[in-house]
């Protein structure tokens, strides 16, 4: 079971769900973190780190004998990262999405595989949890391809333990990073507060989110601050509120001194477990046709 | 015969020097011997993400001939693809007509950049 924790907007507290449900989930489980510009989930969870392994994107290398500036490579690219100026094929690595689209059109063999390190993969524990997070290298700009790199490590990940459920802790907003982080999960959890701002967001993440067919439920954060229309969004769009986090500065003091929320407060440890298994109730079905696909 | 390229908000020689040079509306190519001069419009860049200026490069490079180009801004892609294509760079010239910003290049007066000054 792959559950995506998102929200449109940022410091909602899509942590600190994914931090608490991690530690009250019934079962093995992953927490892994896709917020790979600014990763903190494992100041929550803190694992000891074991191995980081580079993640790396293919870039093309250009060998300027071979190339005749036939411009093949050059008008495919939609993002200019290959640019034929007539006598000099220029390349801009920082620019390259990767898709290798340049070095299979080339009809002369002059662009080789090179590559553009995009940041680490660090793999982890913390007691029985199993713990994964990207870190994006300090001026990459595209973060899309290390998400999916990352997911794809926490497929393979398994020391020593059977197949597990995985809690990502996705990036905020609605663009490409969270849709990539949010893609193939068998359920997606909205964080939100009940705030003009939190209201407006939810609206862009339910847009966002929902043509990719995974099954939507809302956690409303502070709850008991603001006013009424997430929730009377959640009802009109039929979307589950999954639980209501109350707007208590016992939780802000917890999480600023990077405790669990589900651990420092027993009536939290509560609401969460009671979260983790309305969550699996939403995932059962897309795991299912998922099984069975 | 010595052609340059002007970024322009438009096809004739009284329109101001385009400030950007990637999104800039267009190109003015002109022979400095001749001041016969042709347009290259620019629109489509405002509809790309990215790359605009290495596009822009593309397209003058292609053209063919052109020594320099006046501009008043140019990144640093656009700037990186002007030197590897060899072409000179006169920036800053935003403010300027077209016709005033090729007089002060004919007279010498506008220096090749040696760095993007965005």
């Amino acid at each position: 079971m792959r559950i995506a924790i998102a929200s449109g907007k940022g410091g909602t507290g899509k942590t600190l769900v994914a931090a608490s449900l991690a530690k009250v989930w019934d079962g093995p489980v992953m927490a892994v973190d896709l917020d790979v510009e600014e990763p903190n989930l494992h100041l929550f969870l803190k694992p000891e780190f074991g191995r980081c392994e580079e993640a790396r994107i293919e870039v093309p290398a250009v060998d300027e004998d071979r190339c005749t500036h036939c411009r093949a490579c050059a008008e495919l690219c939609q993002f200019k990262a290959i640019s034929d100026l007539g006598r000099v094929l220029l390349t801009f690595p920082e620019m390259c999405h990767g898709c290798g689209g340049c070095l299979a059109v080339c009809p002369e063999k002059a662009l080789m595989p090179s590559s553009r390190l995009l940041g680490e993969i660090c793999f982890g524990q913390a007691q029985d949890l199993r713990f994964l997070m990207g870190r994006l290298r300090v001026g990459e700009a595209m973060s899309p391809p290390l998400i999916q790199a990352v997911k794809r490590a926490s497929d393979g990940f398994l020391p020593g333990a059977g197949p597990c459920d995985i809690i990502f802790d996705a990036p905020p907003g609605v663009s490409c990073p969270a849709v990539n982080a949010v893609m193939g999960c068998d359920a997606t959890v909205l964080v939100t507060e009940p705030t003009p701002f939190g209201f407006h967001d939810l609206k862009l993440a339910v847009e966002a989110f929902r043509p990719l067919g995974t099954p939507l439920g809302v956690v409303v954060n502070k709850a008991g601050l603001g006013d009424q229309d997430v929730f009377t969004f959640a009802a009109v769009e039929d979307l589950p509120v999954l639980a209501e986090i109350p707007y208590d500065r016992r939780i802000a003091e917890a999480y600023s001194k990077g405790k669990i929320v589900a651990e420092a407060l027993p009536e939290m440890r509560y609401l969460f477990r009671g979260l983790a298994v309305r969550i699996q109730g939403l995932a059962r079905p897309a795991l299912k046709e998922r099984r069975y696909a | 015969m010595t052609r340059i390229a002007i970024s322009s908000e438009g096809p004739g020689l009284e329109e101001r020097v385009d400030p950007r040079f990637g999104r800039a509306a267009g190109f003015i190519l002109i022979d400095l011997d001749t001041m016969e001069h042709e347009y290259l419009d620019n629109g489509s860049s405002q509809a790309r993400g990215q790359g605009a200026g290495i596009q822009a490069v593309e397209m003058i490079a292609l053209a063919g001939g052109v020594k320099a180009v006046l501009t008043g801004f140019v990144g640093p892609k656009a700037f990186q693809a002007l030197q590897a294509a060899r072409i000179e760079i006169g920036q800053n010239l935003d403010g300027l007509t077209v016709r005033e910003a090729v007089e002060r290049y004919k007279q010498g007066r506008v220096k090749a950049a040696s760095q993007p000054n965005r």
